[in-house]
């Protein structure tokens, strides 16, 4: 795998001309994991047996003659929050150590069902907690472009696996900036979809309002082919809408000219990196230069959505990870009583940043603190949200910065929450407001550290901010 | 001080989560840090505004649907209808401690 990466369009056309076996793509892949994994650490569980079985059926239909589906042979990454029926997931935590999931999530079953392999799972921040993947119990992920820095979090396993060669796409899941940020980080296309578009059955809850599942990729093109497979309404999650599947893959190359894009001045204050706001300003130039429409932006409420952000999520995390008590799975610690019991599980069991999280969202929660704290976050998102539905009567999208910062280095902000929290504050904007967002390459810091344009539409606008992408991508953006 | 020694070991005792001395007060530096800079949301007057429950697709969005898309569709739900479930087995093999069909705890009544 020393030439140019595969791409999904490279591997339809090498597997249909007979030129590699789907066995033979899968065993690389393998090989490099081997290679480069002890460093990395990016994965953490590996699916040999369930990826052979699957290249085995995608050889015999290739040997018949048949009509391959859109991702056959494509060797996928899957993060470790999410279920895999027979591949242990662990959440990144000791709690689930040794948990064996009963069923596939259904982004899962798609994707084998389109003819994907599955290598195995990624590492992430325990409960996809973190914007680094240091919150992870089974050690941090390195980041393949600079290996004393971090690849972003909390999906920084599957980030880096796409970014290292070591899966062509990953699914990754979003809560606050979990696809964006470290797909930033790790300089590749990383999308959270609609909340709705793509069903989470099978996804193991964080903060259920927010949580979404999306797709790592090389290139724009591959991620377009994965949400084609993956989105779409799924009777087994009452959150999945309906909303018809547009053909993502066709869609992208649409014309971006004369499209109005949103530059809202609040994402370029105080905090951000002097070089990460001359990438995404030059980003923007370019964008223009293809045609686009620069529409100046207030979005008002923007200061406030880091503070209303870490009350919900972490109120719906308190509720979610009650579950983890050594009833009915993972970890469970002997004690006198049912309660002794459940403390000790829960105290072993969870990592620092877990804890911090179920008890400020258990604060927030309790009785006199209600009103001030969750009651009035749930009134600001809906300000956040109405500042981008006024914003989306004037423009078709929204750019801007991914992260302020590019990947900092491994150590450097775990001894201070607030100021990790601080890594999230362009993106848990577009969480709140349950818009699509994509992260994509534009250019690296003078240290060669890559630097993430966010594209905001919204809701159900995937299509158009993939088309952006491209247009972007075509131009040549990636790399400016 | 927003969270005190005492509100931070009340905290854990509902969540179920036992914190050793030095855990405790990391955490309270650590919490009132955090809560004093998500009081920030007290400067707004939030007076009139709903307060945003859930997502919700079916109304209340204002955006204009792109070309092509049914956003009216919303999230319907299936049917309610029994259908057998078969994974009673394989959910209790992964629990610590099960009797078919019970998951076994310590005793919780005394006699």
């Amino acid at each position: 795998m020393s030439a140019a990466p595969w791409t999904i369009a490279g591997i339809h056309a090498a597997l249909q001309a007979k030129k590699i076996s789907a066995r033979e793509i899968a065993s690389g892949f393998y090989a490099e994991i081997d290679r480069q994994n002890p460093v990395l650490n990016a994965y953490l569980t590996l699916s040999p047996e369930r990826a052979y079985a699957q290249t085995a059926r995608v050889d015999a239909a290739i040997a018949r003659g048949d009509k391959l589906p859109p991702l056959a042979g494509v060797p996928v990454a899957i993060k470790d929050v999410i279920s895999t029926s027979g591949i242990r997931t662990t959440c990144g935590s000791k709690i689930l150590e040794s948990y064996i999931p009963p069923y596939d999530a259904t982004a899962v079953t798609r994707l084998e069902n389109a003819g994907a392999v599955i290598l195995g799972k990624t590492n992430c921040d325990e409960f996809a907690m973190g914007s680094s993947n240091e919150n992870s119990a089974y050690g941090p992920v390195r980041n393949p472009v600079a290996l004393d820095r971090v690849p972003g979090g909390s999906s920084g396993g599957s980030a880096a696996a796409v970014a290292a060669g070591l899966a062509v796409v990953a699914l990754g899941t979003d809560t606050g900036g979990s696809i964006r940020q470290p797909a930033a980080c790790c300089g590749i296309p990383g999308l959270m979809p609609t909340y709705g578009r793509v069903s989470r059955y099978g996804l193991i809850a964080f903060a259920s309002s927010l949580d979404r599942i999306g797709p790592f990729a090389g290139n724009i093109a591959d991620t377009a082919a994965v949400m084609a497979v993956i989105a779409g309404h799924d009777e087994n999650d009452s959150t999945s809408a309906a909303t018809s599947v547009p053909h993502y893959g066709v869609e992208i190359d649409g014309p971006i000219q004369g499209l109005r894009i949103g530059v809202p001045e609040e994402y370029f204050g105080e905090g951000i990196d002097s070089e990460v706001k001359e990438k995404v300003l030059a980003a923007i130039a370019l964008m223009e230069k293809l045609g686009c429409r620069r529409i100046p932006l207030k979005m008002p409420h923007t200061e406030y959505a880091i503070a209303t952000y870490y009350i919900i999520a972490t109120a719906e995390a308190s509720s979610n990870l009650a579950r983890y008590d050594g009833v009915r799975y993972g970890l469970r610690v002997p004690g006198a009583t049912l309660l002794d019991m459940y403390r000790k599980t829960r105290e072993r069991g969870f990592g620092t940043e877990v804890k911090r999280r179920i008890m400020l969202g258990t604060y927030v929660l309790s009785s006199g603190y209600y009103d001030a704290y969750y009651l009035r976050a749930q009134k600001v998102r809906s300000l956040l949200a109405q500042d981008f539905s006024d914003a989306f009567q004037k423009v078709d999208a929204i750019l801007a910065p991914t992260s302020p910062t590019p990947a900092f280095k491994l150590g450097e902000k775990t001894s201070d929450p607030l100021q990790m929290y601080l890594a999230d504050i362009y993106t848990v904007t577009g969480s709140l407001a349950g818009i699509p967002g994509i992260s994509v390459p534009c250019g690296k810091t003078k240290a060669q550290l890559p630097v993430g344009l966010q594209i905001l539409g919204p809701h159900f606008s995937e299509s158009r901010i993939l088309q952006l992408a491209r247009g972007f991508e075509k131009a040549g953006g990636f790399v400016i | 001080m927003t969270i005190s020694r005492e509100d931070v070991l009340r905290v854990a005792e509902l969540a179920y989560l036992e914190l050793t001395p030095g855990e405790a007060e990391m955490y309270r530096g650590q919490l009132d840090e955090i809560l004093n800079y998500v009081g920030k949301l007290q400067q707004l007057d939030l007076t009139n505004v709903e307060p945003m429950t859930q997502m919700s697709f079916a109304t209340g969005e204002t955006d204009s649907p792109p070309p092509g898309s049914n956003q009216e569709a919303g999230t319907p739900l299936r049917n309610d209808i029994v259908r057998p479930c078969t994974v009673a087995d394989a959910v209790l093999s992964q629990a610590p401690d099960a009797i078919k069909p019970f998951f076994r705890v310590p005793k919780v009544i005394e006699r």
